[in-house]
């Protein structure tokens, strides 16, 4: 059986200049709005970067655009990645990332329908994939090429309604649906290990009927090869099990619990933040 | 009353391919022929409330119609995040249809006997509750469904309930029916209760008492207008559900009869099931009569407020 909580620690693989901006953009929206998960979004990074570079279609002049494929990002405390992207994609000015939780503000703490760009309101864990689900189906139906992708976070694959998800997708064998794990093994309290195990996790997802693949999260390179690989079995539902880092590309913030709520950070430790980002 | 509104999800379903319909883990042949004519909008899931509703959604945000339907305990209940986040916030198409609505699971206890489903589902914002009174009803109800623009949760009675509407009758989502009309009391009832409440009409009738009948079968949105116009000149208020006194119909009555700051005081009383869980088995109607839920004591409240 293979786990990977041992190689956790194997981290500091080099960024892009790319995933360096995106992750620089996001302290900075920290910066601005005091707030924001910015560790379970620094793991997420590379996984909307390729989707959203290479793998999904979209128009953002025109966002309900019916070929779009349909993206969720279930995990949505992760939101300040998909914000960036989407913004840089022109689903919505920049300036909204400037007002991000403000009272005026488009962006919240979690992604909502409202947003150019975003398919389902998610925060509270556990509906992205089900609502992911009735996309799919609905596009069986239609005959309709778009493909629904879902990211969840792991702590998220405590709640049952995952599980419940998984039976009935491997039931349809719904393979133009996607399901990505941001595996970074940290939850609120602690590391998944320790909370909530979820291994043998492929072995999990498999049982369930899933076409199971497992990467390197931030590697380019393989997200961009197992992506565009999909589906991965004409006849059953896909998992991508990302290995990431939580808190990915800022070394003091790796792994470290204390940065997953941490809020109103003060202005020598935002210049710390992008300068560890830039020294990465 | 069940029958109709399934075979009303069939006969819709069959001119308008919009229309799906999902059911939880239901008995064998469930809508046997939609399955036959149309399986690839019928779907029959596992016991997992919480991913039907999620599901649902998602097709909903597609552009479909969907029939939800399984125990109207875990069609609220259990699944009461995934109401309010996926179907409410959304504002999306999806009609929960919950089977037994009140004691009608007597026989199997407090775990599937549904007291509170008004009062949870009515708090959420854009949904619409609606608790017909028999089957007639049922079918003028249903067609309406369909476009109705937001989420709408439908309870069901035991099924063969008496026939108490009439085709004269209409019925529109959100607007009450005065089926009776008299100055000293007024009577507001929602689904099984409307038959009660009527029989009530006639013995009070016998005391020389006029009472007005307001049939709610849509507690959400209220018909406020109508229960003020009702309630504004009659000096005796009743209430009567298969509910639990917190949160349901006499709850929703109150809160706008209070806020309405009548010159003239009202004598008011909810009747329906006290704050407790049913700790007995027998039938609906043994444990309607062990709560009061009667015409004999709707009729001695109004005596009493009349005096």
């Amino acid at each position: 059986m293979k786990t990977f909580h041992t190689e956790i620690e194997d981290a500091a693989q080099a960024l892009d200049e790319r995933s360096k901006a995106l992750r620089k953009k996001i302290v900075m929206v920290m910066d601005k709005a005091g707030r924001g998960h910015l560790a379970s979004a620094l793991s997420l990074v590379e996984i909307v970067r390729v989707l959203y570079d290479d793998i999904l279609k979209y128009d953002s002049n025109n966002p309900q655009w019916p070929m779009r494929d349909r993206f969720i990002l279930s995990k949505g405390h992760g939101c300040l990645a998909l914000y960036v992207i989407l913004a840089e994609k022109g689903f919505f000015p920049e300036s909204e990332l400037w007002r991000f939780c403000k009272k005026d503000g488009l962006l919240g703490g979690h992604p909502e329908k409202k947003i150019p760009g975003v398919e389902a309101s998610t925060g509270s864990l556990g509906h992205g994939f089900s609502v992911g689900l009735g996309f799919a189906l609905n596009a069986i139906y239609e005959k309709a090429e778009y493909r629904t992708i879902v990211v969840l976070g792991d702590g998220e694959c405590n709640e049952g309604s995952v599980w419940e998800a998984a039976l009935s997708a491997g039931k349809h064998k719904l393979n133009n649906l996607t399901i990505i794990v941001d595996y970074n093994k940290y939850q609120s309290y602690g590391s998944t290990q320790e909370v909530q195990d979820l291994e043998p996790f492929l072995d999990k997802w498999k049982s369930f009927g899933f076409a199971v693949a497992d990467v390197d999260g931030h590697d380019i390179k393989e997200l961009r090869t197992i992506l565009y690989s999909l589906p991965l079995d004409s006849d059953k539902p896909n998992a991508v099990i990302c290995h990431t880092v939580k808190g990915k590309g800022i070394s003091f913030v790796e792994n470290n619990l204390s940065w997953h709520h941490k809020s109103k950070l003060s202005e020598s430790e935002i210049q710390k933040l992008l300068a560890s980002v830039e020294a990465y | 009353m069940r029958k109709t509104c399934l075979e009303m999800v069939y006969k819709l379903a069959k001119t308008d391919d919009r229309i799906f319909f999902i059911g939880s883990d239901l008995g064998v042949d469930t809508l046997k022929e939609f399955k036959d004519e149309m399986p690839d909008r019928f779907f029959m899931e596992g016991i997992s409330e919480s991913n039907i509703i999620g599901m649902a959604a998602g097709m909903a945000m597609e552009g479909k119609v969907l029939f939800v339907n399984t125990i109207a305990s875990f069609i609220t209940r259990r699944c009461f995040e995934q109401i309010v986040l996926d179907l409410c916030l959304h504002n999306v198409k999806v009609r929960l249809i919950g089977n037994g609505g009140g004691m009608v699971y007597a026989p199997l206890g407090p775990t599937h006997m549904t007291v509170e489903d008004i009062a949870i589902i009515r708090s959420i914002p854009e949904m619409a509750v609606i608790a017909p009174a028999d089957a007639n009803e049922m079918r003028r109800l249903m067609p309406l469904t369909v476009d109705y623009p937001g989420p709408l949760y439908i309870r069901l009675a035991k099924g063969y309930d008496p026939i108490v509407t009439t085709d004269d009758n209409s019925f529109t989502i959100g607007k009450a029916i005065p089926i009776r009309k008299g100055k000293d009391a007024l009577i507001v009832a929602t689904g099984i209760t409307l038959k009660i409440a009527l029989d009530a009409y006639d013995t009070l009738k016998s005391y020389n008492i006029e009472s007005s009948v307001l049939h709610v079968h849509t507690i959400k949105p209220l018909d406020i207008e109508c229960l003020l116009q009702f309630a504004e000149n009659v000096p005796v208020i009743v209430t009567i559900e298969e509910h639990s006194i917190v949160g349901g119909l006499g709850s929703a009555v109150a809160e706008i009869i209070l806020e309405a700051n009548f010159e003239r005081p009202k004598r008011f009383k909810r009747i329906g099931i006290p704050d407790v869980f049913p700790d007995e088995y027998g039938s609906q109607a043994s444990l309607l009569e062990k709560y009061s839920i009667t015409e004999k004591h709707l009729v001695s409240t109004i005596l009493n407020f009349c005096k």
